[in-house]
This record gives structure tokens, C-alpha cells and sequence, in this order.
């Protein structure tokens, strides 16, 4: 059953796909090329300039000696000639950047990890175990994901107080799978669902456990899946903002973004270079895994909503 | 020996079909998979959210055990000029940010999705806000923003378009305007990488054939395009509303709710009531406040998906 509509679909992309290129050439040839310089290139140069601008500003004040920065009138603003590391080597050996970095990190991996854990499970009992009241506890993870942090914070405030978890690591790293638990779980679920059943009543047959139907024969076949949830889980905490905010106190506890945001921000006229490095070096790690994983991060955010 | 060993075999035997039943009965099994996960979501979600809509009618303050007051951090709320100011600006910003956030992404997804050359590349990039940390970002824009070093004042005095540096973050409206811009920017490669997933479903012969029959760039978007995106659309921008009405990080790294809070959302305030004040009773309320808002979008994503699943067929699960 499962098997049928699979292939249909199969047969269609094989099909389809020589005959898409043609398309789009046959459609697209009623276009002349002043034309789609106007209506496709031009607006899509400006979308992407103001897209990336802010980086590209961030990585130049980063890189900018100080009195550049502040005298917009000799120098052009747009370039530097003389770029210097002063900012990072600050960032690096007179503040608690490393620290906070290793804080993040730890907090997202941990955190992550454990959620990817939880969540395969609940995905594999609601989406093959089937048991009574799978599709409500299914609905009720979905409705989960909607319930946004911003509501949360204060009630989880009193209760990580009460669990005398305040200002430690762990704080964060039990809170954060409420946010990713939910949406993996609903992520994976789908994944799950295209793995056909025949192969586990095969190893069902054979005599295999549901423990290690999962270990050896689910979870291999899920392992695109796994890295798109592990990737947005990942991307997920370092992100999070307004729980770190609210549950760390003490300078060396805290992540990259509220680190930024309370510790540099002082009335320092000349705080621009060292904060826009610290922002450049906190959004680097998430930008070079995401370039090595874009597929997977595009379909973990699709396949979120596509569900 | 035979007739002993039988009857001692036979209550060992049904024990252990006893055990397998339950190793194979899939409730039970179920129970134990759901357990990590309802662990977390219920002593870290759903038991917050109850203590949330319970600490709203107490007076609790940070370090002291509240008392029931029923109703009065509500009354007090329903005089109190910020709360409605955040409630102003809060769906303000919502329905602004959305709004853009919805035409421009599906602009950006429409032409994304027409052959070009680095096509792949282009939708990497344009994903790239997405990735990167809110509060990293809106510390860009912060310095973008900046009173005296704006590149954005600079570049319009040089264009010989203003005399005086605007002040982005200093006055009220200009305010607003940049917060809602910096929302935009962020949320558009969201809405726009979704969409463009839902385009590719789109079949071109449907196009090929409109275009045949004299259909005009307009008509086929209008005919085709838009009915076949309707289920996606509703449930992507369910998403953008819920995320933009619950902002809290974009506008805390920009403008902590100034000047004159007009930039105050409800959960910026929230977390200034509770938090910085301590009023954690009267936080709750305000963030208890934005509970029958979620609930409105949640319906409208649940009939988003009926709609969808009833184009789909409902067998189709």
C-alpha cells in the first residue's frame, strides 16, 4: 500500500524531470532578456543586497581600526584598506568570549542530543507502534510547538528556581528541548512514515525486537532526517534568547547572543568594532555548518510545515 | 521426575508469555517510548503554562510566595496607558510585519523559483538571515540604526537627499519602522524558502496549458499559482503571526522597548513587569493576555490544514 503511490510518484519525477527543463526553457523563451533583466534579475539583486547587507557590515566594522569607524567623512565608509584583528585578539584574550562560546555550544549539544533522543522515540511509538491515542498525543506534540517561549518564561522561572537550577547550565539544558522536542518529533514523524512497513514486518518475522527494529533498521534509514532535526535543533538553542536571558545570572555562565547583548554593551563610543566582531564570530559557526548542510536545513524547515 | 517437572514448567511458560504479551503489547510499549518526551513537555510546558494563567491572578513578586487576588493585576492592566500602548504596538507590529513579510516572500519565492544560473547558490544565500542568531543580527541593525555613524544617514546626506542624520532608533516612528524592517529582513527567507518548496509542487504543464489558452502572467498566478499554495500559505504564515506576536529578542537587542515605549510589545513588557520589577504576578497577566491571540492563530492554521488535507483527500494520511 505504501509501496504503490511511492513508486507512482517515482515514475513521474523520472519522467518529468528531462521534460521540466524543456518547460521551463519553452516558457521562459516568451521572455526577452531585457525583459527578465527587469522583472526577474533586478529585483532579486536588490531582495539578496539587502539580505546580506548586514553582514557584509558587520564583517567590515569588525575588521575596522577604530577612528575609521567614527570619521565617516575621510574615509569611505564602504571599504577598508587597513583592515586589523584588534577586535577579535579583544574578544579572544580580555573577555569571557571563549568562555561563552563553550557555553553555547555545550548548552545547544547537550540540549539537542537529548531531545533527538526522546523525539525519535515518541515519533516511532505515535507513527508505528500506533498505540491507543497515538493521533491525539500526535495533535497534542503539534499544538506543543505552538506555544511560544515569550509565554512561558516567567511560570519557568519559578520553576527552575524551585528546582534550584537557576543560573547553572542545566537550566537551559532542560528547558530547551520544550522548544525542539515538538517540532523534531513532528519532523521526524514524517520521515518515519515514508520507511515502509514490510521491512519491519520482515524483521518482525525473524524474530527482532521493536527496540532493535528502531536501532537497526529505522533509524539507518533516517538518517537524513536525524541530520536535518539535529542541524535545526542545533541552530534552535543557539538562538534562544529570552530563557538564557531570564535563567543565567553570572557573567562566565552565559551564551554568546546574551553575553552581546548585556556584557558589551557599555557606553564605550568606540564598543561598535569589538561588538560587531562578537556578533560575526557568534553567527560563524552556525553559518559554516549550515553551508555544509543547506539540503538538509532546507528540508528540516519544509518538512516542518509541510507535515 | 517427568510428572514434576511439567507442572513447574507450566507457570514458568505462561510468566514468560506473560512478559512477551507485554513486550509485544504496543500500548505498553508506547507508554515506555512517550516517556522521555511527555516527561519534558509536561514538567516543562504544560505544567509552566497552567502555573503561568495561576501566578497571573497572585500577587507574587520575585523571592516572596504570592496570595490569590483573583482578577486585580487584570483590572490594574485594564487602566495601565503602557499595557495598551504594548497591545497597540504589538499587533501593529504583527500585522505590518506579516503582511510584508507574506508579499515579499512570496515575490522573492516566485522568483527564485524561474531558471537562472546559480540558482542553487542564490537560495543558499538568501536563507542566510535565517540561520544566524535574531540577537546577532539585530545588533547589526542596531549599528546600522546608529543615531551619529549610520551608514544608512551617511549614504542619504551623500545621495543629497536629507541635511540631518535621522535619528533611527531615537524617534518614535522611525522607531517602529526600523523594528518592523529588521523583523522583515528576518523573517522573508522563511517565508520565502517555504513557499518556494510549495511552488515546486506546482506541475509547469498546468502553466504550459493556461499559457495556451491566452492566460496572462497575472491570470496564471492568480488561477493556478495562488489556489495551489492556499494550505501552505496558511500554515506559514500561522507560523510568521504566532513568531511576530511573541517577539521578544529582536526588539530587547534593538530598543528594550524606548523611546517612550513605543516599541514595547507584550512580551517585552512582560518581561520588564516581572523580571526587572520583580511583579512576576502581573508579568504572568501580561503574558497570560497573549493567550486568546494564540489561540486565534492556532484555529486559523487547524482550519489551514483541514482545508489542506480535505484538497489531499482525507485517506491520504
Amino acid at each position: 500500500m505504501t509501496d504503490l503511490p511511492a513508486s507512482k510518484v517515482d515514475l513521474k519525477g523520472v519522467l518529468s524531470t528531462p521534460a521540466r527543463v524543456d518547460n521551463s526553457e519553452g516558457m521562459s523563451y516568451l521572455q526577452s532578456v531585457p525583459r527578465r533583466m527587469v522583472t526577474l534579475y533586478l529585483p532579486l539583486a536588490i531582495i539578496v543586497i539587502v539580505l546580506l547587507f548586514p553582514f557584509y557590515w558587520m564583517a567590515l566594522t569588525s575588521v575596522k581600526p577604530d577612528e575609521q569607524l567614527l570619521d565617516l567623512d575621510k574615509y569611505n565608509p564602504f571599504w577598508t584598506w587597513n583592515p586589523t584583528f584588534k577586535h577579535f585578539h579583544k574578544l579572544l584574550f580580555e573577555s569571557y568570549y571563549p568562555h561563552w562560546l563553550w557555553n553555547t555550544m555545550y548548552v545547544a549539544v547537550c540540549a539537542t542530543v537529548l531531545s533527538i533522543i526522546a523525539s525519535v522515540l515518541a515519533a516511532y511509538a505515535i507513527v508505528r507502534l500506533r498505540y491507543k491515542g497515538a493521533n491525539l498525543v500526535g495533535g497534542l506534540i503539534f499544538l506543543a510547538y505552538l506555544v511560544p517561549p515569550s509565554i512561558l518564561f516567567i511560570p519557568l522561572a519559578t520553576v527552575v528556581f524551585q528546582y534550584g537550577l537557576f543560573d547553572s547550565p542545566l537550566a537551559l539544558i532542560l528547558t530547551y528541548p520544550t522548544i525542539l522536542i515538538p517540532f523534531s518529533t513532528w519532523l521526524l514523524m514524517g520521515y518515519f512514515k515514508t520507511i515502509p512497513f514490510e521491512l519491519e514486518e520482515c524483521a518482525l518475522i525473524d524474530g527482532a525486537s521493536r527496540w532493535q527494529i528502531l536501532i537497526k533498521i529505522v533509524l539507518p534509514l533516517a538518517i537524513p532526517g536525524l541530520i536535518s532535526a539535529f542541524i535545526f535543533c542545533f541552530t534552535l538553542c543557539w538562538n534562544e534568547f529570552i530563557y538564557a536571558l531570564t535563567f543565567l545570572q553570572s557573567t562566565s555562565n552565559k551564551t554568546v547572543p546574551v553575553a552581546i547583548v548585556n556584557e558589551f554593551v557599555d557606553g564605550d563610543i568606540y564598543r561598535w568594532g569589538s561588538l560587531m566582531a562578537g556578533a560575526l564570530a557568534g553567527s560563524l559557526p552556525l553559518v559554516i555548518l549550515y553551508a555544509f548542510f543547506v539540503e538538509h536545513y532546507v528540508s528540516a524547515m519544509t518538512g516542518a510545515v509541510k507535515e | 521426575m517427568a510428572d514434576v517437572a511439567i507442572p513447574r514448567a507450566k507457570p514458568q511458560m505462561s510468566e514468560d508469555s506473560a512478559w512477551t504479551q507485554l513486550k509485544h503489547n504496543r500500548n505498553w510499549l508506547g507508554f515506555w517510548f512517550m516517556v522521555p518526551a511527555m516527561a519534558f513537555l509536561i514538567f516543562f510546558l504544560a505544567y509552566p503554562l497552567g502555573l503561568g494563567i495561576w501566578l497571573s491572578f497572585t500577587d507574587t513578586r520575585i523571592g516572596r510566595v504570592g496570595h490569590f487576588i483573583a482578577t486585580e493585576n487584570y483590572e490594574w492592566l485594564w487602566d495601565d496607558s503602557i499595557f495598551w500602548l504594548s497591545v497597540f504596538n504589538t499587533l501593529l507590529y504583527t500585522f505590518v510585519a506579516s503582511a510584508l513579510k507574506f508579499a515579499i516572500g512570496l515575490y522573492l519565492a516566485l522568483l527564485l523559483n524561474e531558471n537562472m544560473p546559480f540558482k542553487a547558490m542564490l537560495r543558499a544565500m538568501v536563507l542566510i538571515p535565517f540561520i544566524v542568531p535574531t540577537v546577532l543580527s539585530a545588533l547589526a541593525f542596531w549599528w546600522i540604526f546608529d543615531s551619529q555613524f549610520s551608514i544608512i544617514s551617511w549614504s542619504l546626506k551623500h545621495l543629497g537627499l536629507i541635511s540631518q542624520n535621522i535619528n533611527f532608533l531615537g524617534d518614535t516612528t522611525w522607531a517602529r519602522i526600523c523594528v518592523i524592517f529588521a523583523n522583515i529582513w528576518r523573517g522573508v527567507p522563511f517565508v520565502a524558502i517555504t513557499l518556494l518548496a510549495g511552488l515546486q509542487t506546482v506541475s509547469p504543464s498546468l502553466y504550459e496549458a493556461a499559457t495556451l489558452d491566452g492566460a496572462t502572467r497575472w491570470q496564471n498566478f492568480r488561477y493556478i499559482t495562488y489556489p495551489l499554495l492556499t494550505p501552505i500559505i496558511a500554515v506559514v504564515m500561522t507560523f510568521s503571526v504566532l513568531f511576530t506576536f511573541t517577539d521578544f529578542q529582536l526588539i530587547w537587542a534593538m530598543t528594550r522597548g524606548g523611546p517612550v515605549n513605543a516599541t514595547h510589545l507584550m512580551a517585552t513588557l512582560s518581561y520588564q513587569r516581572a523580571i526587572i520589577a520583580g511583579q512576576l504576578g502581573e508579568g504572568a497577566a501580561i503574558s497570560s493576555a497573549m493567550i486568546p491571540f494564540l489561540l486565534a492563530a492556532i484555529m486559523v492554521s487547524w482550519f489551514g490544514l483541514q482545508r489542506r488535507k480535505w484538497q489531499q483527500g482525507e485517506s491520504n494520511d
